[in-house]
């Protein structure tokens, strides 16, 4: 668990670039050096009204990264999973279906950029963030990658968390929705072992059925399991080896992405209507 | 879950106010936890500590105060008390819940100096 692991500052890196030596978007203070000199002598106290969410500052950029991403139309996707459940072959796989020129994908890792470069041989762009000690993504690291990340209009982006079914699931991205993967080389009571992770998730893919023939493995449990923490969730049964449940997942992938679409196609037309409407009070203004 | 980088958090809220508000010292910090916010009250305590250690806040008091997990039953169309994020109606025993409250993180006030 992060207690011990830190989950600190200092250590991440982006395609193996540290620190901040790149183009800062937003505005925020890493060093508070001046707020360290301690009152000598405390004397009255007084209390501060505070009332503030500990996530609301990753929620502002995570907020900041859903608007950036509304605004081209990509369908954003936070995947979440255990580590091995088999995400970056499904993610491989999903990319040969539908095209590497219309998807994206930003990679989490604590080291190497192996998921990276097995992404990018399939020919879509890909970005790795490594979180050195962290257990998780936040939405600043995912900001910066977006920075980085040639992203085409109407695209996929993947977001391919940390292998780790705790951590990731407090912290939101700006993704459309969190998808989590679980295996079914995994206990069937994952669900409700790791239960905050199923219930900030509205997709579970229940990875790798091909090999249900070889295991004890009771789908059905797992899937209830998965519906006692949250009655919402959606289920694909999935197998990027034997490709089974492929077709169902790509159609929620294009559902998705026609919506997005739509959606910035609606705010453009809203926009031109404005921008016509606004030349018209001015030409009646000038005659 | 994850309470050292929560707990960093914290400090933040805390450092970002002493800017605002114009104090060097805190000597106590409310913080509200959710029972269903998936944070461990000791490893927050434990978290905070060394977070805290040589900013504002070093040697504050931590004061937890914990809020009650509250679901909607979709059977019996009622909040009724929840204890886990998998917990059961203690009416019907049914499933079909939607947790309301308990999932708050958040730092209510600060004593300062």
């Amino acid at each position: 668990m992060c207690v011990t692991c830190g989950c600190g500052e200092g250590e991440v890196k982006i395609d193996g670039v540290a620190g901040h030596a790149h183009e800062h978007g937003h505005d925020h203070s890493h060093a508070q050096g001046d707020l360290h000199s301690h009152a000598p002598g405390v004397g009255q106290t007084r209390m501060v009204q505070i009332e503030q969410d500990v996530l609301a500052k990753n929620n502002a950029y995570a907020q900041a990264n859903r608007d950036k991403l509304a605004e081209r139309g990509v369908f954003a996707l936070n995947l979440v999973s255990s580590p091995g459940s088999g995400k970056t072959t499904l993610l491989c796989k999903t990319i040969d279906l539908l095209g590497s020129t219309s998807v994206a994908v930003i990679e989490g890792d604590q080291q190497t950029s192996q998921d990276a470069d097995r992404i990018c041989a399939t020919g879509a762009p890909a970005i790795q963030i490594n979180t050195g000690k962290g257990c998780h993504l936040d939405a600043h690291m995912v900001g910066h990658a977006l920075q980085q990340l040639p992203l085409a209009d109407g695209a996929l982006l993947m977001i391919e968390n940390v292998g780790n079914l705790v951590c990731p699931a407090a912290f939101d991205l700006g993704e459309a929705h969190k998808v989590v993967i679980l295996s079914v080389t995994e206990g069937e009571d994952k669900p409700i072992k790791y239960p905050d992770m199923f219930r900030a998730a509205s997709l579970m893919l229940l990875n790798k059925v091909d090999l249900l023939p070889h295991l004890t493995y009771d789908v059905d449990a797992a899937i209830a399991f998965a519906r006692r923490v949250n009655p919402a969730i959606r289920v694909i049964q999935v197998s990027a080896t034997s490709g089974q449940g492929m077709d169902e997942w790509l159609t929620y992938l294009r559902a998705g992405m026609a919506r997005t679409a739509a959606a910035r196609q609606q705010t453009v037309a809203v926009l031109k209507a404005r921008v016509a409407a606004l030349e018209a009070q001015l030409q009646q203004a000038k005659a | 879950m994850h309470e050292m980088s929560l707990a960093e958090g914290v400090l933040q809220v805390i450092e970002d106010a002493a800017q605002r508000d114009h104090f060097s010292k805190v000597t106590a910090v409310w913080l509200e936890i959710g029972q269903l916010s998936g944070v461990e009250s000791q490893a927050m305590a434990f978290c905070f500590d060394a977070v805290t250690r040589g900013s504002v806040a070093e040697g504050a008091r931590l004061e937890i105060v914990a809020t009650p997990g509250v679901g909607w039953c979709m059977a019996c169309a009622k909040s009724v008390p929840m204890k886990e994020v998998f917990g059961e109606c203690p009416d019907c025993g049914g499933y079909q819940l939607q947790v309301t409250g308990g999932t708050e993180l958040r730092v209510k006030e600060l004593e300062v100096a």
